[in-house]
Parts: C-alpha cells; sequence; structure tokens
C-alpha cells in the first residue's frame, strides 16, 4: 500500500501547471486535496510520473456570491462549503450535499474541483452540478472554457477534461426565492459511497404549482444526469401523494442500474424510486432560508 | 525533499521521498509511532493527525504537501506525563481495549473538541464514523468525548476572556 515513486511539482501559477502537464503527455497528473487520488495510487491503480500540487497555487481558492453567479474556486474544501454561510443561504443543497460526503478528516481536505475532475458516478458534488446546471470552468493551453456539467461528465471516472487542461471553478446560477430543494441518499455506512442519491430543486409558483423542476441522480446511471421523465411529470402540478407516487415510479424507470457485489439492478432502481419519495416530501419544507 | 514542519511545537527538518506519506514520515523518519498506519486508503481514521488545526488522515497527504505546516499527533496531547482531559476521560471510560484506533480517536476529537466545544452527541458520532475501533465500541468512546467537552470549553472561554 505504499505509493508508487513519482516526481512531485509545485508550480505558483495556472500557466505554469499547465505546462508541466503537457509536458509530460499524460503521464502527470493534478493534486488538489488528494483524497481519491492518493488512494487510487496506493492501490497501484493509477501511477502517474509527476504529480503537479495545485495548492500553492492563487486564484484557485475562494466563494463569491454575486448577483447573477455563485462562483467557487476548484481549490475550495468541503468544510468550507459546510460552513459558508451565505452559500448555505444562496444555495442550501450545496451544504446538504456536502454533509454526505465522506468523513470529517476527509472534509478537511478533499476539494469541489477534485471531485468534479475525478468523476465518481455515486459521488454527491457531480450530482449537485449537474442537477442546478453548473458550469464549470477549465483552464488549457489555449485559454479558458467553460462547460456545462452535463456535458463535461462523460462516464465513471470520465469527463471531458484533457490531459493539460485544469478546473479553475465551478459556477452556478443564482437561486430564486421561491425555490424548494433537498437532497436523498442511501449508503450501506455513513461516509461510504451512496448506492443511489437524489438531488432536486423546483419553483413554487404563488399557486403552489411546480415550475421549473430539476431532478438529478447519482450512483445509478454511468455519470451523474438529471431525469427528464420525472421533470415533466412534476411541472406545472401540486405536490400532493399521488404525485409523489408517480414521480418516484418514473424515477426508477429512467434509470438503468448496475448489478455489483453490494446490490443488485432491481435493488438500486426500487431505491431511487424511494428517495425520490423521501426528496419530493422533504422539499416541501424546504425553502431558501430554511 | 528538504521539508520543514513544526511538530508538536518543536522545528523538524527532514529529506524525504516525495511518494512518503506524513504517516510514514511521521512514524519511519521522526520514530513518531504513536500515529498508527491502519488500512493506508482513507478508510480506518487510525492514522488521523492536526495539520494547522484540522484533523485529516496522514495516509491521505504526502509530507511534501505538509511542508511548512504546523502538526500535532497523538504525542502532542498529554502535557509530559499528565494526560489530556480527553485522555484521562477516555481512560475514566475505558474507551480504549486494543489501542490500534485510539490514537486516530484522540486527535479526531481533540480537533473537533477545540473547534467545538459544544458538538452534541449527534456530532460527536458523525465525525467519528471516520474512525475504525473493532474491539470496544463506540459507546464509552463518545460517553468519553461527552465529558471532554467542558474542559474544551473552559480553554476557549479562557481564550475568549
Amino acid at each position: 500500500m505504499k505509493l508508487p515513486a513519482f516526481e512531485y511539482k509545485s508550480p505558483a501559477s495556472v500557466g505554469e501547471a499547465i505546462e508541466i502537464l503537457a509536458a509530460h503527455d499524460g503521464g502527470a497528473k493534478a493534486i488538489a486535496g488528494g483524497q481519491s487520488l492518493i488512494p487510487i495510487m496506493a492501490f497501484r491503480l493509477a501511477s502517474p510520473s509527476v504529480l503537479v500540487d495545485l495548492s500553492g497555487i492563487p486564484g484557485l481558492v475562494g466563494i463569491t456570491i454575486g448577483e447573477a453567479d455563485i462562483s467557487i474556486g476548484a481549490m475550495v474544501r468541503w468544510r468550507e462549503l459546510e460552513e459558508h454561510e451565505l452559500l448555505r443561504s444562496a444555495c442550501p443543497l450545496i451544504a446538504a450535499a456536502v454533509g454526505h460526503i465522506a468523513h470529517y478528516q476527509i472534509r478537511n481536505r478533499g476539494t469541489i474541483g477534485g471531485s468534479l475532475a475525478h468523476a465518481d458516478p455515486a459521488a454527491e458534488m457531480p450530482g449537485v452540478a449537474v442537477t442546478c446546471d453548473a458550469q464549470i470552468e477549465i483552464v488549457g493551453k489555449t485559454g479558458s472554457r467553460r462547460v456545462a456539467a452535463r456535458d463535461f461528465f462523460v462516464g465513471p471516472l470520465t469527463t471531458c477534461l484533457a490531459h493539460d487542461e485544469l478546473i479553475t471553478a465551478i459556477h452556478l446560477p443564482p437561486w430564486p426565492v421561491n425555490r424548494r430543494w433537498a437532497f436523498e441518499e442511501f449508503a450501506q455506512r455513513r461516509g461510504d459511497f451512496a448506492f443511489a442519491g437524489v438531488a432536486l430543486h423546483y419553483d413554487e409558483r404563488s399557486d403552489g404549482t411546480i415550475e421549473d423542476a430539476h431532478i438529478g441522480v447519482i450512483g445509478v446511471t454511468p455519470a451523474p444526469r438529471r431525469l427528464a421523465p420525472v421533470e415533466q411529470i412534476l411541472n406545472g402540478k401540486r405536490l400532493n401523494d399521488n404525485l409523489v407516487a408517480e414521480a418516484a415510479a418514473a424515477a426508477s424507470a429512467a434509470v438503468e442500474p448496475q448489478d455489483d457485489i453490494h446490490a443488485s439492478a432491481a435493488y438500486r432502481r426500487a431505491l431511487v424510486g424511494t428517495l425520490v419519495e423521501r426528496a419530493l416530501i422533504s422539499s416541501a419544507k424546504r425553502g431558501r432560508a430554511s | 525533499m528538504k521539508l520543514r514542519f513544526d511538530v508538536n511545537g518543536q522545528a523538524r527538518e527532514a529529506d524525504v521521498a516525495p511518494r512518503t506519506t506524513l504517516c510514514d514520515f511521521l512514524r519511519d523518519h521522526l520514530g513518531l509511532t504513536g500515529t498508527h498506519a491502519g488500512c493506508e486508503h482513507g478508510v480506518c481514521g487510525a492514522c488521523t493527525v492536526i495539520v494547522d488545526g484540522c484533523a485529516v488522515r496522514s495516509c491521505l497527504l504526502l509530507a511534501v504537501q505538509a511542508n511548512g505546516a504546523s502538526i500535532v499527533t497523538v504525542e502532542g496531547l498529554a502535557d509530559g506525563d499528565e494526560l489530556s482531559p480527553l485522555q484521562e476521560a477516555f481512560r475514566q471510560h475505558h474507551a480504549l481495549q486494543c489501542g490500534f484506533c485510539t490514537p486516530g480517536m484522540l486527535t479526531t476529537l481533540h480537533a473537533l473538541l477545540s473547534d467545538e466545544p459544544t458538538a452534541d452527541e449527534e456530532r460527536i458520532r458523525d465525525v467519528l464514523s471516520g474512525n475504525l475501533c473493532r474491539c470496544t465500541g463506540y459507546i464509552p468512546i463518545v460517553e468519553a468525548a461527552l465529558e471532554a467537552r467542558e474542559h474544551y470549553a473552559k480553554k476557549q472561554g479562557s481564550k475568549a476572556g
């Protein structure tokens, strides 16, 4: 369980980091918090020849909450997201999801950019990013680009990030005041990767009907994604027991989970329905201020 | 690589290979074997140490990543031969049996209670979910943590005053 040998670089700027990554043609790997990469290396699932430590680069940290944009630096650690009071009121779904990520010690080190780049299909933050229509800001040799989260995650542990590109920030649209939300997941033990999880939000019109439903799932699809059939069922209707049941059944039908040693596909399919049900019920009590 | 740390209040310097984890560095280079290497992939919590005030898994942190940091290990909790209030509470409540997980339990709780001396039982249990114990069970550990809280609250109170 000792790590393979590698060269360590600690660049002082994004440009310098990209140069190092580009010079090694895929052999170099960026390390942010390292909470996924180090165990992967310990298991020899990856043996990069060079590690590029991003922690000395200014400009990748900080949370900015503006009128038109919530911006979170790639090196922002889970703990900061959990403790940021303004963010909690601007986008409460984030702190709720972060509470499910691994454990206390790991949340002190792990970063949002690292989690997005790692792209575990059961990870919470990629699911929140897709659900909330986040944009991921990426810098490469030719400049910066923004990619919608739904296009960024390609499959299990696979993103559209090139080997010589870095995530520098994640951007989220601000929330209207009438938005309701919930995050629900089920894991066998506290802090484990979830069998399945659901992040959702919708806006409640003054007549009580649902508008602009976003229903995202993790752990039951190759990459996190929104469930359009469920959103269509919810939009324009009032939340009641029948609607919740209909949405839950549609969610179960909309995913393609796999059998594995932890749970069968049928179990996971049923679980997604249950989580959508729980999330919709709890969302009725969760506004932006609560 | 040449690295410098403050470990338990002492300045330490060392020359280590980049692949050395902080856990191995503390144990093999500094001889601080109180930090236990358990699973070595971030699951068990036995290797928890406090880096710049935050509890972290030292098997998931390279020594080079902690360069310049202030580190507290389980050896840094007691005052000479005198146990810290948290350690004394562990003793009173029989919160350890084989002791393998104990360094990680103590460092995790020390970091938590230094930050949050009023942490309730639910919070303590949530935080300890990252530390596995295979013999004592968690009940006496949680009881010890609950009892130790007042010492941390007093410490924080006196700092504020």
